[in-house]
């Protein structure tokens, strides 16, 4: 038997359980840009659809021929290691034929556009088109001007939808779901894409979402999307139901936008101390690569309250599903 | 040779003159109206329903020559500025070299008299190849005939070469034009800092960039007892401080360009390049506050800062794409629509005079007027016309306009250059 699929498992032609019952959402999107602009509905359906896949990765042949035939490119003009492993691993096990590219390895070294890198690969027939990039905007430049699918894989400081996908799948296999829930996210907000799309997917799955950081990195501009931004993280974490703590990227952080890292740790870093008044179920979640003993406690990031590794393995089936489904509309 | 403009109504702000008559052309200059005399002739045109305005004059372009000319020529850039209805402009210094020597403004001179069908008048650097450290040699540059100095699209950031200058253009007689910019401030900044930069992670260009500058420039212009002229404003504050200023006789204006008053930072959302400018489109208060301060006449010029830029420069990441929109050929549609039309702010008379009277007085231009014995720059104006912007239509070189496919109220239906018409609808 092909893929390894037991006979008594309901598949449908592209070797996948058919959507969630419970949800009538067609998927009609190229690309995934961002979460802003999708509905609840829509986000569900990625959720539902990512289940499906998650149980994909424990059978003993972790491939399905849903892709099959059609040719993925991560284009990563922007370093990056476990996004980019993620959705490689995840087009493989989808059977798609899969190219990377680096920055360092692509003519945009010699100064080629963007748009020009795009369009020598549409002409080499790319179905799907996987891109990271320094610049807030550009997979929206890029599924404009070319018919291939586009999922952005982290643009600048602006979204990075699959992690907010998976963080947010994260959190409802743990809790069941996600409305009514208190999320606080911590910790550089202001360069952040990961804060970004998890501000957008949580709010529309009914969270309530509370950033906190020191005021040059959590700005209160960001009350206007619907958040709480607080400075005083003793009064923010008794109530919370998940802590997601973000790099302090400090390699390239400014200097003016905090003193130290022994200054952010003393106000910010989440210690052992500060656990303390953690509910016993909040949920600690980290995107990674995370700065031990900086933003989090080495024990905690290692603790039965961490979700982190599990957010790793979550993100595989999220991106098999948001591949699955965007190479499904093209 | 003899020209009449008959029927129409005959707006010189600089004549306190608004009224229907008949106005004469004799030899490229604006005659006392002649009696017909059978044995010349005399084109006449007619301009019945239209405004008889002078001819325009725009004090903020970029027409990019010497060393840009695939975005703009001096050519190119007065065909544009004739379409938009502008007979007078004045070009800025960034191009390569740098109008930083005369012979880089004696080459543009030249070049302007060979090939521009209006006048294109040069502004001079205030520092050595716009770098904001060495005084460019400003007298100099008075003498090869610039009408102002400036570091436009670059800004001098240190106080005390800032204020040598100053001093020095009040010597030799020449007006200061600044770039209202604090890099400090501003820093890798492509758009107005608050709700959208925020929601877009677009790095912010803060109000307060531009306003720590137009304080600095408040300051100097009073210690120095010069001109400093705070080009395309866009924030709030810098209105309030220019307004303050004004009215205690510091030597201090404004300018304000249509795009920071037709258009918020809601549009920046698809990540259009050509809503990216410098300084960047902002808030509806901000907006408000442009149109308080033209209102009340703490803004008393309008320019366009027509900035072309090929469109394969433009069609690449938002934060890697120039800065800047072509606007001579949008500028007074825009400006008819908003301010007079749309948001009434103020007359076809006060407009006039901010795009004539009041820019030649600040560089003391002899332009702007229908003096008689004056250089005949005439513009006919219809200010009910409505037409629709076709960025593919337009005589710049360049397309980059958010304004493509707008439909707009009023706008130059013929520009007359020295009684010469360089061009007609």
């Amino acid at each position: 038997m092909p893929f390894g699929w037991k006979k008594n498992e309901p598949q449908d032609s592209r070797g996948i359980e058919p959507h969630h019952p419970k949800i009538m959402t067609h998927w009609t999107r190229k690309d995934l840009l961002g979460l802003r602009e999708l509905s609840v509905d829509e986000i569900t359906l990625v959720l539902d659809t990512a289940d499906a896949f998650k149980q994909v990765g424990t059978r003993e042949v972790k491939k399905v021929p849903a892709l099959q035939g059609k040719t993925l490119i991560n284009l990563f003009i922007e370093p990056s290691t476990r996004t980019r492993t993620s959705f490689e691993l995840a087009a493989k096990r989808l059977s798609a034929d899969i190219v990377n590219i680096s920055a360092s390895a692509s003519s945009l070294t010699k100064g080629e556009t963007l748009k020009d890198t795009a369009r020598v690969l549409e002409a080499n027939h790319a179905d799907i088109i996987v891109l990271r990039h320094s610049s807030a905007g550009a997979p929206q430049f890029l599924a404009s001007r070319i018919g291939a699918s586009v999922i952005n894989a982290g643009d600048g400081a602006h979204e990075h939808p699959t992690q907010g996908l998976l963080d947010s799948y994260t959190i409802r296999e743990k809790k069941g779901s996600i409305a009514g829930l208190h999320v606080a996210i911590l910790g550089d907000i202001l360069f952040s894409r990961v804060a970004r799309s998890n501000i957008f997917a949580l709010l529309k799955l009914g969270a309530r979402v509370t950033l906190v950081g020191p005021s040059t990195l959590v700005p209160r501009a960001f009350e206007q999307l619907g958040v709480t931004v607080s400075h005083e993280l003793e009064e923010v974490l008794p109530t919370a139901d998940v802590v997601n703590l973000l790099r302090i990227q400090h390699e390239r952080q400014r200097k003016e936008y905090f003193p130290g890292l022994g200054e952010y740790i003393r106000l910010f870093g989440l210690t052992k101390e500060r656990a303390k008044l953690l509910k016993p179920d909040c949920l600690i979640m980290h995107p990674g690569p995370i700065n031990r003993g900086v933003e989090i406690d080495s024990e905690l990031a290692d603790g039965e309250r961490s979700v982190i590794l599990d957010q790793v393995t979550n993100g595989l089936a999220v991106r098999m599903a948001v591949l699955y489904l965007c190479g499904g509309v093209n | 040779m003899r020209t009449v403009i008959r029927n129409g109504r005959i707006i010189d702000p600089a004549n306190n003159r608004d009224e229907m008559a008949d106005l004469w052309i004799v030899d490229g200059k604006i005659a006392m109206p002649q009696s017909n005399q059978a044995e010349t002739q005399v084109e006449e045109i007619d301009a019945g329903g239209l405004i008889v305005s002078p001819g325009l004059i725009d004090i903020h372009v970029h027409f990019r020559e010497p060393g840009f000319s695939w975005k703009e020529t001096i050519e190119s850039g007065s065909r544009a500025a004739a379409a938009g209805g502008f007979t007078t402009v004045v070009c800025m210094p960034n191009t390569s070299p740098a109008a930083d020597s005369p012979s880089t403004i004696a080459w543009i001179r030249n070049r302007a008299a060979e090939v521009a069908c209006i006048n294109v008048l040069p502004t001079g650097a205030i520092s050595k190849n716009l770098a904001g450290e060495e005084l460019a040699p400003i007298g100099s540059l008075a003498q090869a005939g610039v009408v102002a100095i400036t570091d436009d699209g670059h800004c001098v950031q240190n106080n005390e070469v800032m204020r040598r200058a100053v001093e020095y253009a009040r010597m030799v007689g020449v007006p200061v034009l600044d770039h209202c910019q604090d890099y400090n401030l501003v820093g890798n900044g492509v758009v107005h800092e608050g709700y959208w930069s925020t929601l877009l992670g677009l790095p912010g260009w803060p109000s307060a960039g531009e306003e720590a500058i137009v304080a600095r420039d408040v300051l100097l212009a009073e210690c120095c007892d010069h001109w400093i002229h705070c080009q395309h404003l866009s924030a709030a504050g810098s209105v309030r401080l220019l307004r303050e200023a004004r009215r205690r006789g510091v030597k201090i204006s404004g300018e304000v360009c249509p795009h920071h008053i037709a258009l918020t930072d809601e549009s920046i959302q698809n990540f259009d390049t050509n809503f990216k400018m410098n300084p960047p489109v902002r808030s509806e208060q901000d907006i408000d506050a442009l149109l308080e301060g033209i209102a009340d006449g703490t803004i008393e010029i309008l320019a366009s800062d027509h900035a072309p830029h090929a469109g394969f420069e433009k069609e690449v990441e938002f934060d890697r794409a120039p800065f800047g929109i072509v606007g001579l050929e949008t500028e007074l549609g825009l400006f008819l629509d908003l301010l007079v039309h749309k948001r009434k702010v103020i007359d076809l008379s006060r407009l006039i005079a901010m795009l004539t009277a009041n820019p030649a007085r600040l560089l003391g231009l002899q332009a702007g007027t229908l003096s008689v014995g004056a250089a005949a720059d005439v513009t006919l104006i219809d200010p009910e016309k409505e037409w629709v912007v076709e960025a593919n239509a337009f005589q710049s070189v360049s397309r980059n306009t958010p304004f493509d496919g707008w439909t707009l109220k009023g706008r130059a239906i013929r520009t007359i250059v020295r009684g010469e018409t360089v061009w007609r609808v």
